[in-house]
């Protein structure tokens, strides 16, 4: 209530005042014979003067910005293509800072200095090409330099995954990630979002998972109608139905023969044999965990509306689109604890966050995410078991570690 | 002046003389030139008031605030806290409203009608019929974009942009209901009077120049507006089929842009469809768009430039040119806003090239605006100090566009806090400006009174020192990894509380400055309806300027802009100072003196 009161008298008194000013201002102009039409020397000098002062303050402000917060938290690259990102947008952020230095001074100063004097004739000088070849050329020079080291990085950063890269499916929707490591084969299990349940929240393809579906679309349950119970209750004479229900009931039982059908043809055409690729699949919902120095080919795809997948320290970002896979490929260099000593923070962690407007809860979306080094990260998976309940490490731990290990130092030589 | 045609003017008006007439149902273009700008500035308090709201969340994340209860109630915001569905809300229409009824209509609204006809010496639009639907169609879908920020489920939530599947599901966010309905309707309404509105401008500008007026003759202003004209009638009837798509997937059932969808626990049956349809549909037009909203005001600073420096623009076949190539090239640069959406690289790399070419023509404009400053007789009207303004903000939200540019640099920043800022820079503050010189250079023309000066600079340097406070600390925001459309930042506490904490310095910063800026416009608004009523009388050519505009009486008769014969043309509109004449202007319809060359 105070609040608003200030509020408004504020507003009030501020009117005022200016009314106040004006009214001074008009009985002067009249006094003085001023016209607005005609800027008086002193009020030109003013505005000429405020130039530079302007853009004196503007540089100032704009230097204690980058020396304060320039590259806010987000410390050093912590993937391989971010650092040769990052190596790009200090280049081009060099040109840009230039750019920006040079033509608002020459604006401002040129503002100041040929601001009208009495006596002084304005100079005529309606065009030169030479000139004008000048300042086209130039930053078509720079812009091409720009161009091509841009698309080199660009080109490395997409390029296809080989086979070396391990694959891993994060799965987006209002407002959580869940990642899916494909296991010791390296093969993600198939999906089709037809076979969405409760007990199937990723719609992970399996004989059980379409069969489940099926009968859950054919029959259902309690609490989830299928076809069979639908058309039960649109026969049963002894239930009134409005003509509404009953129309919401028809629409609602095309809709479930449609997707009863495709299932059906699913489940012809599946071959039983990839249930395997599933059944090895690791289903991570508290984090994403990461071997360093490992190549990751992630893949992304979206239950509902459009995700973007932002993870700030790899300089990584790929949307998550709904009915469509989108891809992404890099290499985390530095452990969560490296970063956490390079960047003299010892609460620092790395994170997915969401980056696509995506309902009230965007900004809550958030993944943890964490980098191992070869110990931690084989015991870590020591923990962890299969889509079908059989530990994620099979065989020989020596080995496994090994090959961690000349992972880890691969980047370690570079 | 030939008493006959005096005559002739004078019963035209006769019949025009009802309240209705002239002032609601006007066919004037300068009337409703004088509605357009109203209207914007309308739509433009409710704009700014809108980004102070959630700009207080965002400095002040959970605290209770009097003012957001005061003006959104219990429903959005309880306690004074404001709800987070609400927030989104807030956004888009802030987006909406500024992009599409402040800058688009009042820029292109306002000033292509009061000056076409006016600078190309004809009696009124092509159309006044046609002109008069454009306003009220304007109106119509500006109170039902209003309108739905009172439904009970909110209005449009999903981004300026509305990307569906977001936009197409109620059930995805309570905005996506009603609320976004009202929103289709509202645009398809708006694209409808802009087209006809600009179909109008380019009949006009084609067919009904004076005697003596060719095109390479036409001053900046009317290149920009046809240009603009153009592109808008070339863009936005891809954004009408975008949005009725949008609307058939939304009420019919067809799946354009929906497929394998899973939400609010219900299986929908769309497949085959492709969201990212929809964003080449909207950038399409999206992209074309910031250039409709830019081109109107770099003209109108041309003009004023020039005017001010008591100089010729520099390079006015130069600046033609660019005018033409940014309009050409925005038509195929318009992927770069999805360089992370899962388009194929490649095509990502064609969008590079094509976007970084926008920049050449951008930068000659820039130099050649420096040049014309070179070696001027400065006169710094507050028109002039807004042009220079939008000199100054246009290079600097010019330069960042160029990281954006790089597909690879843009996987860092697309959708955080430097997008943000580099688009209000370079279009929202360098428009902004472009409209503030164009309504402080021609307010004589329009009401026959002039402006205060000093309440005029005391408007020029608060708007501009808020403007880069507000925007120079927020591309630091962005640069942090903050992405776009957060309610709050909160979520760095868990992985980065220092950052997070950086972050709400400058958010504290940014909000405080916007602030500022919203009172400073009080400056303007007591400026502008206090002179309309009580300024002093304006005289002919207050500033001295060569365009037909200003050999029209001070108070303009109703319809046909002159009452008697109308004006001949004889040189280009930029003839000051030049060496020989007397005076450091001659208008363009003084003939050329035996020997004397044209330009
Ligand atoms: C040097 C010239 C420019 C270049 C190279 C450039 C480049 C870009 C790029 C690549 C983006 C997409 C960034 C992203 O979403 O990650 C972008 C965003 C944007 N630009 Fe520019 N730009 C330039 C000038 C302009 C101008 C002159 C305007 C307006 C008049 C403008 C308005 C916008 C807007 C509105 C957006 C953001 C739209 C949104 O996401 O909501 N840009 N710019
Ligand atoms: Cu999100
Ligand atoms: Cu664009």
């Amino acid at each position: 209530m105070g609040s608003k009161l200030i509020i408004i008298l504020v507003i009030i008194f501020g009117v005022l005042a200016i009314a106040q000013l004006v009214r001074v201002n008009e009985l002067t102009a009249k006094a003085t014979k001023r016209k607005e039409e005609e800027i008086p020397e002193s009020e030109n000098k003013f505005n000429a003067n405020m130039m530079l002062a302007f853009m004196i303050s503007l540089y100032a402000g704009f230097i204690w910005l980058m020396l304060k917060y320039g590259h806010v938290g987000l410390g050093p690259a912590a993937s391989v293509h971010g650092q040769e990102i990052d190596w790009l947008f200090n280049l081009n952020w060099i040109i840009v800072i230039a750019v920006f230095f040079l033509t608002n001074s020459l604006l401002f100063i040129f503002a100041w200095k040929y601001s009208r004097k009495p006596g002084v004739k304005a100079y005529y000088y309606a065009h030169d090409n030479k000139l004008e070849m000048v300042w086209t050329v130039i930053p078509a020079a720079v812009l091409s330099v720009i161009i091509i080291l841009g698309l080199r990085t660009w080109n490395e950063t997409t390029a296809r995954a080989g086979a070396e890269y391990e694959d891993i499916e994060i799965f987006a929707y209002q407002f959580a990630w869940t990642a899916r490591y494909s296991g010791m084969n390296n093969e993600l299990g198939k999906f089709d979002y037809k076979l969405t349940t409760a007990e199937n929240p990723y719609a992970i393809m399996t004989k059980a998972n379409i069969d489940r579906s099926l009968s859950l679309m054919k029959v259902g349950e309690p609490g989830q109608s299928g076809i069979k119970m639908i058309e039960d209750k649109l026969n049963d004479r002894s239930i009134m139905l409005s003509s509404k229900e009953r129309k919401a009931l028809e629409v609602d039982l095309g809709r479930k023969e449609r997707m009863s059908r495709m299932l059906s043809a699913m489940s012809i055409t599946y071959a039983d044999s990839l249930d395997e690729f599933a059944n090895d699949d690791v289903i991570l919902e508290d984090s994403l965990v990461l071997l360093k120095g490992q190549k990751y080919n992630l893949s992304f795809r979206s239950k509902d509306v459009i995700h973007s997948a932002y993870f700030p320290q790899f300089r990584m970002q790929m949307n998550t689109v709904p009915g469509m896979l989108t891809y992404f490929k890099f290499q985390p260099i530095y452990t969560t604890d490296e970063m956490k000593r390079m960047m003299d923070n010892s609460e620092f962690e790395y994170a997915l966050l969401c980056n696509k407007i995506c309902g009230g809860s965007h900004y809550r979306m958030k993944m943890s995410v964490k980098v191992l080094g070869p110990k931690e990260y084989l015991e870590w998976q020591k923990t962890k078991s299969t889509y079908d309940g059989t530990p994620w490490i099979e065989g020989d731990e020596s080995k496994l570690l090994e090959h961690y290990e000349s992972i880890a130092n691969r980047i370690e030589e570079n | 002046m030939a008493a006959a045609a005096q005559e002739a003017i004078h019963e035209h008006d006769h019949h025009e003389e009802s309240f209705v007439s002239k002032y609601i149902f006007s066919y004037d273009h300068k009337m409703i030139g004088k509605q357009f700008l109203l209207a914007a500035i309308f739509m433009g308090v409710v704009g700014m008031m809108l980004s102070v709201f959630f700009r207080i969340q965002l400095a002040w994340p959970g605290e209770s605030s009097d003012l957001l209860n005061m003006f959104l109630g219990d429903r959005w915001a309880p306690e004074g806290i404001l709800n987070q569905d609400m927030y989104l809300g807030l956004v888009t229409i802030h987006g909406t409203i500024m992009v599409f009824f402040v800058l688009t209509g009042g820029l292109s609204g306002t000033f292509s009608n009061v000056l076409i006809p006016l600078q190309i010496g004809a009696r009124d639009m092509a159309s006044g019929f046609i002109n008069m639907m454009s306003f009220w169609l304007f109106c119509i879908s500006s109170i039902i974009m209003l309108a739905s920020l009172f439904v009970e489920s909110g209005p449009a939530m999903s981004g300026w942009t509305v990307y569906p599947p977001l936009s197409a599901l109620p059930q995805a966010v309570s905005g996506s209901g009603l609320g976004m309905t009202l929103w289709l309707i509202s645009l398809t309404i708006f694209i409808a009077s802009s087209l006809i509105g600009s179909l109008n401008y380019i009949a006009t500008i084609v067919n009904l120049r004076t005697k003596g007026l060719k095109m390479t003759r036409m001053p900046l202003t009317i290149w920009a507006f046809l240009i603009t004209a153009i592109v808008g009638v070339l863009s936005f009837p891809v954004l009408l089929s975008a949005a009725l798509l949008l609307f058939m997937d939304r009420v019919m059932g067809t799946s354009f842009f929906l497929s394998d969808i899973i939400v609010g626990g219900e299986m929908l049956d769309n497949v085959g469809g492709s969201p990212i349809l929809y964003q080449h549909l909207f950038w399409f037009l999206g992209h074309p768009e910031v250039y409709i909203v830019l081109l109107p005001a770099l003209g109108i600073s041309s003009e004023v430039i020039s005017t001010n420096s008591r100089k010729p623009i520099f390079g006015y076949r130069a600046m033609i040119g660019s005018l033409l190539a940014i309009g050409f090239l925005s038509f195929i640069v318009w992927a770069h806003h999805m360089f992370v959406s899962g388009m194929d690289p490649f095509l990502g790399s064609v969008f590079v090239f094509t976007t970084l070419l926008i920049a050449i023509p951008s930068a000659v404009k820039v130099f050649n605006y420096l040049t014309t400053l070179w070696k001027g007789s400065i006169v710094f009207t507050p028109a002039m100090l807004f042009a220079i303004g939008l000199v100054s903000t246009f290079i600097s939200g010019g330069v960042t566009g160029i990281i954006l540019a790089d597909s690879a640099l843009d996987i860092q920043v697309h959708d955080t806090y430097f997008v943000v800022a580099h688009f209000h820079v370079v279009m929202g503050l360098s428009a902004i400006f472009g409209m503030f010189a164009g309504v402080y250079h021609w307010f004589p023309k329009m009401y026959g009174k002039m402006m205060n000066n000093r309440l005029g600079y005391a408007h020029f340097w608060t708007t501009i020192v808020s403007g880069y406070g507000v925007f120079l600390p927020m591309h630091f925001v962005g640069l942090g990894g903050t992405p776009r459309r957060y309610y709050d930042n909160s979520i760095f506490d868990t992985f980065n509380p220092s950052a997070g904490e950086m972050v709400l310095d400058l958010n504290i910063i940014i909000t405080v400055f916007a602030i500022i800026g919203a009172f400073g416009q009080v400056f303007f608004f007591f400026n502008f309806f206090y002179s309309i009523f009580r300024g002093p009388k304006a005289p002919l050519n207050p500033w001295r300027s060569n365009t037909l505009e200003w050999t029209t009486p001070t108070i303009l008769p109703g319809h046909g802009n002159w009452p008697g014969a109308l004006p001949e043309v004889h040189r280009w509109p930029y003839d000051y100072s030049k060496p020989g004449a007397e005076e450091d202007f001659i208008p363009q319809t003084v003939p050329l003196q035996p020997g004397e060359e044209e330009h």
